[in-house]
């Protein structure tokens, strides 16, 4: 027999410190960097990267390989977009095409959402048009246009059609995936504690689905920002100033600098929005335990 | 076939779990699996029980009959009040700090954010996990975790516990510990436990007795009530004398596969059988 038979309350007591002792040693207590060290870690990489670029841009242009009035170099191009950034114009123009975007975007969440739900929860429908949306994710956006002329005009509603087609599938096939990977042992978790029907969906499913759900969303953005470039190339229309047509216009009359600098605006914004995912992204995956702490 | 799940309304009756005749088959026709075969088995309310067995003894097949999560092919299975069940991974949701994931079958029972969160908390405090709701799963240690894990099945007011080899993954001293918790919330709470397990020796510690369960199909071959008492020690000779014995038992049993081998049966190697001696006088 065991000889350290005791009270229970004493038996409590010694457990209590025992467990509080193991968990001590076991637990993951992760030391986080400073915010600053975090910031500067991740920011000098991307710094190193811009230098690198304009820098060998401007390699390019001194080789003389093409005029400098059909290439200038960032020393030309930097003025001029500074120069742009004080203009009512570019600016009404970027509002433009940020709410085409924004407008676009939401749609295709929404459509997209639905979509990809019902297809991870119904059967038929996956059989039906599972494999149709992941060949939409591949069709090239501008593939589309003519189409969407034909029965839009030249107008808000083609943008916005190609916009919703390009990032629709992208939506709607990352969340099925999501909900294709949920691991079973947390659905028979779930089930157990008696989550059932759009419980289990709301509990369970869906923010189990959530990171791959977010890498669709990001994909999604991307293909939306494509898509609307590509319309607003295409599709002008009157009185709507964008940052698409004003780069028709800049290639129109051979204002190579101006051209130029609004292709970094359009990069720049592609960036920043897609860093915004990422953060949400990173953020799940911290929460979640899914990103190694010594990294 | 039929399933009953009564609540709770008869306290007088002592049979928590009934199982008659129950047998259970995967597959179809000619190429089915016997996973269980006519399976009587009666857990009393209160009781702690363990199913042993090696590879292939349905032991798992048997808790999702009693959890209602399967079916029974042929036979009769009768639980008397809600089960909670546990596994060998935590299963805990990464995307819920620990209080929520102990407080989501309160919510999904219509529970009110305050009284969840304190009923979570006081789980919390009875599986020494206080002071550890707001962290996150990934954060918490394999053990602490089934803590947790254990923290949110007692959180579903359930009357019988089933688990199936929850302290499979964890270390000696680790498991050490869990033992003396289960037990200590087990005689607090009255819970009806079925626990399955491949080590002997965590039966013997742990159980009011231990059924031993053949391989392929599975049926009960033997069972040894556990009359040592408690609190117990899984190092106290009494607990590594019975398993000692169990273990020959279950050997005899492997060994009999082992013949059978032209069958194409598994032979039970995979288990963790207490260190016992290894000669026996049991076979048959």
């Amino acid at each position: 027999m065991a000889t350290d038979v005791q009270t229970d309350g004493v038996t409590d007591q010694k457990l209590a410190e025992e467990f509080a002792g193991l968990d001590a040693l076991e637990a993951h207590l992760g030391s986080h960097p400073s915010r600053a060290r975090r910031i500067w870690s991740t920011a000098w990489p991307k710094v190193a990267a811009i230098v690198l670029a304009l820098g060998v841009w401007q390699a390019v242009v001194w080789s003389g390989w093409k005029d400098d009035y059909v290439l200038p170099g960032p020393d030309k191009v930097l003025p001029v977009l500074w120069e742009l950034l004080g203009t009512a114009d570019f600016w009404r123009a970027v509002s433009i095409t940020m709410r085409r975007a924004v407008t676009g975007y939401v749609l295709a969440l929404l459509i997209g959402s639905v979509i990809g739900l019902a297809v991870a929860r119904i059967r038929l429908l996956r059989s039906a048009v599972g494999s149709l949306i992941t060949g939409l994710q591949t069709m090239p956006s501008i593939a589309w246009f003519p189409l969407a002329i034909l029965l839009f005009g030249l107008t808000e509603r083609a943008i916005m059609f190609v916009v919703v087609l390009g990032a629709a599938p992208s939506i709607a096939n990352g969340l099925i995936a999501g909900v294709d990977h949920v691991p079973p042992l947390m659905v028979r978790a779930g089930r157990m504690i008696g989550a059932k029907g759009v419980g289990l969906y709301r509990h369970v499913i869906l923010p189990a689905a959530l990171p791959t759900y977010v890498a669709g969303l990001k994909q999604g953005w991307a293909f939306a920002w494509r898509s609307l470039m590509a319309g607003e190339l295409l599709v002008i229309v009157a009185n709507r100033p964008s940052i698409g047509d004003q780069l028709q216009l800049a290639r129109e009359f051979s204002r190579s600098q101006t051209m130029l600098a609004l292709m970094i605006v359009i990069l720049v914004i592609g960036i920043v929005v897609d860093t915004v995912f990422g953060r949400a992204d990173v953020t799940i995956r911290r929460r979640w335990g899914l990103i190694d702490h010594s990294d | 076939m039929t399933i009953t799940a009564t609540p709770v309304t008869a306290p007088q009756t002592t049979t928590a779990i009934s199982l008659r005749g129950v047998s259970k088959a995967f597959g179809r026709h000619g190429d089915a699996v016997v996973a269980l075969d006519n399976i009587t088995l009666d857990v009393s309310r209160g009781e702690f029980v363990c199913l042993v067995g090696a590879s292939g003894c349905g032991k798992s097949t048997s808790l999702n009959l009693i959890a209602g999560l399967d079916r029974p092919t042929v036979g009769d299975v009768t639980v008397q009040g809600r089960t909670a069940l546990m596994f060998q991974e935590a299963a805990l949701f990464p995307w819920l700090t620990v209080r929520d994931n102990v407080a989501l079958p309160l919510r999904l029972a219509g529970m009110g954010r305050a009284d969840r969160h304190r009923r979570a908390d006081d789980l919390l405090e009875q599986v020494h996990l206080g002071g550890q709701g707001g962290r996150r799963p990934h954060e918490l240690s394999g053990g602490m975790r089934q803590r947790a894990a254990l923290a949110r099945a007692l959180a579903q007011e359930a009357e019988i516990l089933l688990m199936d080899e929850p302290f499979g993954a964890l270390d000696a001293m680790t498991r050490d510990l869990l033992h003396d918790e289960l037990e200590q919330v087990w005689s607090s709470t009255g819970l009806t436990i079925v626990f399955v397990t491949h080590n002997v020796r965590e039966a013997a510690r742990l159980s009011d007795r231990i059924v031993l369960l053949t391989s392929l199909p599975g049926k009960v071959a033997d069972e040894f009530p556990v009359a040592i008492a408690r609190p117990r020690r899984i190092d106290s000779p009494e607990v590594m004398g019975l398993a000692a014995a169990v273990t020959d038992r279950l050997r005899a049993e492997v060994r009999r596969h082992g013949d059978d081998m032209a069958m194409g049966h598994r032979h039970g190697d995979d288990m963790a059988m207490g260190h016992s001696h290894s000669d026996d006088a049991h076979g048959d």
